[in-house]
């Protein structure tokens, strides 16, 4: 289990973390979700003993570790660029971890390299021992950067920005098969990402960060549906903004025949399995409205009435009333 | 449409012309004066030139402070490159202004400076002499003056590498539980090899080339501290020609050596990051 307790550091006069207080348990796969600058990576690195915080602690397992060096803390991170050795082969690149153990600890040279070929196979990275970081796929070397810190054995496995650097098609394919392999090895992992779609995805606990601050810690369904501030709304899913601090989802509003607030449609395009409705209120804000795609969408210069089935209110710090 | 998939025109021509014209003027032409000047008089006269026992002494007396102060200077400028590209601390920046300092002093500076401080009449002179040390026009002031001038080659070749890479490898180094010391044997070294070997050569070519500072504190004496481009200067004013061009044409042929290797090195380099991807 790690714990952080009030957790602050300053880059000079800036507060880059502010008061973190989390728990996190055995076998948790949590995200740490951000926009830049929010602190989010700055936090990973702490846990990890890559950075230091000027206050508070980090326990794991109930033992203060706030000192421990990261070479001494048995963490596994990941970088965002994978920082692969690129003069050492895929094979060595997930042994150097057994390597650079004390000569009493450390394997026989055959024993390091039938452990990297195992996990390799584990990463569906069979066959690419012999190669260098160079000639391999993006997807591949983020792989190979996992194989590596998993070989040391860690207690805890730790990403930067896991899937910033690759294309959509293999963020995806790698995305689940790191979900399937967080199942399979239980784990605990942390994983740093400003992307909301990505951590609502994979984790079963979302840590929002905005400012140096948890705004929210919650399951991604309580993150979506019951955001803490207007800052969790915002970042989290689309929110449309209503007059009086009202915030609803694309998805909670509905076209009605009488009573409701009439908008003036400008666009109206498909998007995915559902019509995306743009328009204003008399009011002059802007509205984004999704239709089921069943149904026949108004049209462009329609005027139509809408009433929200489900709205959410801020007070003007940002927090629930 | 773009210029240079086009056949070269006459203004091509013309540039490129002149600027072979401009290197064989002023940089082959020379060189094959130094070599042909040593060998005016014959093979035999060139080899005596430089056999000759205070030719021998000034050679030798070259590659020793070489071999000091070469070393000293990829220790210092790997240690400093290090420090300032992978750390964090107060006077940061004016430590690698210093670091830039040799280069924008006078050479003849360089060697007065120490003078001043280790000469006869220098601040620390009288202490030194009643100690019976002797560092002006003696060996131990043409190493300080050789370290002095040579001392920004290694860093400043390392610096904007180490810089570029960043620090995402050492970490990576010790998240998996090497120490520094492994971290920067198996990662740091490997990945800056081939640079650190260009500032190799060149602070090696600077330290047995230098003439301003070293002429300054060594005092010319004979077969005693006078190195290479010393020796070369004394025979010159001799009117001994051959023989001064017959040293000089060493001196020459280690500058033509660390240009081959140079190239080596780049070549190698230039084949080791295009294969790193970057």
């Amino acid at each position: 289990m790690i714990r952080l307790d009030g957790i602050a550091k300053n880059f000079g006069s800036h507060a880059a973390l502010n008061g973190i207080d989390l728990e996190i348990g055995d076998g948790e796969f949590v995200a740490l979700l951000g926009p830049s600058g929010s602190g989010k990576t700055t936090l990973l690195r702490i846990i990890a003993g890559l950075a230091f915080p000027d206050f508070g602690t980090v326990r794991f397992n109930g033992e203060d570790v706030t000192d421990l060096k990261v070479a001494d803390r048995k963490v596994g991170f990941v970088f965002q660029h994978y920082a692969l050795f690129r003069h050492m082969t895929v094979a060595e690149n997930v042994g150097f971890g057994l390597s650079v153990r004390g000569r009493r600890e450390r394997p026989s040279k055959s024993q390091i390299r039938a452990r990297s070929l195992e996990l390799l196979e584990l990463m569906q990275l069979g066959g690419l021992g012999g190669r260098y970081p160079a000639q391999l796929s993006g997807g591949q070397r983020q792989r190979v950067a996992l194989a590596r810190a998993l070989a040391v054995e860690p207690q805890l496995l730790l990403l930067d920005e896991p899937f910033g650097a690759l294309d959509a098609k293999v963020r995806k394919d790698l995305r689940r098969w790191l979900r399937r392999l967080h199942e399979q090895m239980g784990l605990t992992t942390i994983f740093v990402t400003h992307d909301q779609e990505e951590a609502l995805e994979l984790a079963d606990r979302v840590v929002v960060m905005d400012h140096g601050v948890i705004e929210q810690i919650g399951t991604p369904e309580q993150v979506y549906m019951e955001p803490a501030t207007s800052f969790v709304a915002d970042f989290v899913g689309e929110t449309n903004h209503l007059p009086g601090g009202l915030h609803v989802r694309p998805h909670e509003i509905e076209i009605v025949s009488s009573g409701g607030r009439p908008l003036l449609v400008e666009t109206v395009f498909r998007k995915g399995g559902v019509w995306r409705v743009e328009g204003t209120l008399n009011t002059g804000e802007t509205v984004e409205i999704d239709v089921d795609a069943a149904l026949s969408p108004p049209a462009s210069g329609d005027s139509i009435l809408i009433e929200p089935r489900r709205i959410r209110t801020f007070t003007s710090n940002g927090a629930r009333p | 449409m773009s210029a240079r998939t086009q056949a070269p025109g006459a203004v091509q021509i013309s540039l490129i012309v002149l600027a072979l014209g401009f290197i064989a003027l002023f940089l082959v032409l020379p060189l094959v004066a130094v070599f042909a000047g040593g060998l005016s008089k014959g093979l035999a006269v060139y080899a005596v030139a430089l056999v000759e026992p205070d030719a021998l002494a000034a050679i030798r007396l070259t590659l020793l402070v070489a071999a000091i102060a070469v070393p000293l200077n990829v220790a210092f400028g790997i240690v400093a490159a290090w420090a300032i590209t992978k750390f964090d601390f107060p006077g940061k920046s004016l430590l690698v202004t210093f670091i830039d300092l040799p280069f924008s002093v006078s050479p003849v500076v360089a060697g007065l400076i120490y003078v001043l401080l280790f000469g006869a009449q220098g601040w620390l002179g009288p202490w030194l002499a009643e100690h019976d040390i002797r560092i002006i026009f003696a060996v131990p002031g043409i190493i300080l003056a050789t370290i002095f001038v040579t001392f920004p080659f290694v860093a400043r070749e390392l610096i904007p590498l180490m810089n570029e890479q960043g620090r995402d490898d050492e970490e990576a180094a010790l998240s998996l539980g090497a120490s520094g010391l492994q971290a920067f044997i198996r990662v740091t070294l490997p990945n800056i090899r081939w640079v650190l070997l260009y500032g190799v050569l060149l602070c090696n070519a600077r330290a047995m080339g230098e003439f301003g500072a070293v002429s300054v504190v060594s005092g010319h004496l004979r077969g005693l501290t006078n190195t290479m481009p010393l020796h070369v200067e004394i025979l010159y004013n001799e009117y001994n020609f051959v023989a001064a061009f017959a040293v000089a044409s060493l001196l020459a042929l280690l500058a033509l050596v660390t240009l081959v290797l140079k190239s080596i090195v780049e070549w190698r380099f230039g084949y080791q990051s295009g294969r790193a991807g970057h």
